[in-house]
């Protein structure tokens, strides 16, 4: 027996809909069902971050959402990140300052650094650490990464 | 692999009534990241799985008897954005702040490091300190158990099939009282307590402390509460010679493993090092509430 749960979540602000078993997670949907492969798979256990998304505006990892969960939902994962054309200050500045080598665990840092920076404007280093804890870069470009977090602040404050 | 059952009640009745009536294993879900995890490793293979997050009641912190009711499924992140709680038990704050990340935080609950029984469990010995109750629903109606009575082993609690836990009650705190929490661990952050220390205390108007409890994880397959350094502070002001003497009970109360974390020896010497700091931190904390 095999009983598919359908479900419908808003996606970046479009209404997706998709069926999933009960162990499949936002990630697998995500990825394998809506085709949004920018949310990235590292270690499926909660550790990387390279799959954090917003779900109804709190940073989470999407491999430690079940799929079914997300019924009803507002998701925001990197593929709503930029506006069109138009990259988001972060997105410019990871850009701009080198804040990526591989690019594995880009999304994952841009996501949660844009929380961050919605809820705190003008982190200092440190808590712009703190923040990032959960997101593992193993290029180790973290210099870099926190340098561009810091960098998109500072403009995004019109500093 | 077969499929697992997913249901969502709406209220507490039915999800009761669901987990009894289940035949194979059966987990609630909360936050799910202990659960999902297990599941994804192919450690745990539940046949159903009941989500608890649609039942308004556990949602919601709220005040009770000058203390508060935190409902089962009130992740960490709800608990560092409430004033009221981080002002009034900033020693349960300092434990669920170490819970993993921000994004594991976001949905991580205190009744899922409960329940998932880890003795490193970074909420639970400021719970146990804090005296919090956990309220337990399950086939044979409600029931209150103190934090302590419920981790039996490490991954063993004492609930009985169909129950879950409800809510947590952390208790009105009499004047100049104080907690503090502080773990162990070669990293800052994302890392588990190699040793976990917290203190509650009271102090009369004379600054001589009146109650106090200590609790310590992840030196015993459950968190330790040890009323032997409860009673070393007890009636001192908390000085030198007090917590000297509180730190060494709980270094002799501590029955460790040896693992790659910390050895049996290092994780003794740790806990009465942090045992004082602690206690400092929440005569600190004491000295400045009203």
């Amino acid at each position: 027996m095999s009983k598919k749960h359908h479900i419908t979540t808003i996606v970046n602000g479009d209404e997706y809909e998709a069926l999933c078993e009960t162990r499949h997670t936002l990630l697998d949907v995500l990825r394998d069902e809506l085709r949004l492969t920018g949310t990235k798979e590292g270690c499926a256990t909660g550790d990387c971050g390279a799959c954090s998304v917003m779900m109804d505006g709190r940073l989470v990892c999407s491999c430690l959402v079940l799929a079914v969960e997300a019924d009803g939902k507002s998701i925001d994962t990197i593929e709503g990140m930029a506006s069109g054309n138009e990259l988001h200050p972060l997105q410019t500045k990871f850009l701009e300052l080198n804040g990526l080598q591989c690019g594995i665990c880009t999304p994952g840092f841009l996501i949660a650094a844009r929380a961050l920076l919605e809820r705190n404007p003008d982190p200092t280093e440190s808590e712009a650490r703190y923040w990032l804890a959960g997101n593992l870069c193993r290029c180790t470009g973290y210099d870099k990464i926190i340098r561009a977090v810091l960098s998109a602040a500072a403009e995004m404050r019109g500093a | 692999m077969s499929d697992v059952r997913f249901e969502a009640p709406s209220s507490l009745s039915e999800a009761v009534k669901i987990l009894a009536g289940a035949k194979g294993p059966s987990r609630a879900l909360a936050g799910g990241t202990d659960l999902i995890v297990q599941m994804e490793n192919d450690l745990l293979e539940p046949d159903l799985i009941v989500d608890i997050k649609k039942i308004p009641e556990l949602r919601a912190i709220k005040p009770e008897g000058g203390g508060f009711r935190i409902g089962a499924t009130v992740t960490s992140m709800e608990m560092i954005e409430d004033a009221s709680l981080c002002a009034k038990w900033p020693g349960v704050i300092d434990g669920v702040k170490l819970i993993g990340s921000i994004q594991v935080k976001g949905r991580a609950t205190m009744a899922g490091n409960l329940c998932n029984a880890s003795p490193g469990a970074d909420s639970v010995p400021p719970l146990v300190a804090a005296g919090a109750l956990a309220r337990i629903v399950g086939p044979n109606g409600t029931r209150e158990s103190p934090v302590e009575k419920i981790p039996v082993g490490p991954g063993k609690t004492s609930l009985a099939p169909g129950e879950i836990i409800e809510s947590f009650f952390l208790p009105e705190r009499p004047r100049n009282s104080g907690d503090a929490y502080l773990r162990f661990t070669p990293r800052t952050e994302m890392d588990i307590a190699v040793v976990g220390v917290a203190i509650n205390l009271t102090l009369d108007s004379a600054g001589v402390c009146t109650q106090a409890r200590v609790a310590l994880g992840a030196v015993a397959p459950t968190v330790l509460l040890v009323d032997e350094c409860a009673n070393a502070l007890i009636g001192t002001r908390v000085d030198e010679a007090a917590i000297d003497k509180m730190a060494a009970a709980a270094a002799a109360a501590c029955k460790p493993i040896d693992d790659k974390r910390g050895t049996r020896e290092f994780r003794i010497k740790i806990t009465s090092v942090l045992a004082k700091r602690v206690a400092q931190k929440a005569l600190e904390r004491a000295r400045h509430t009203a």
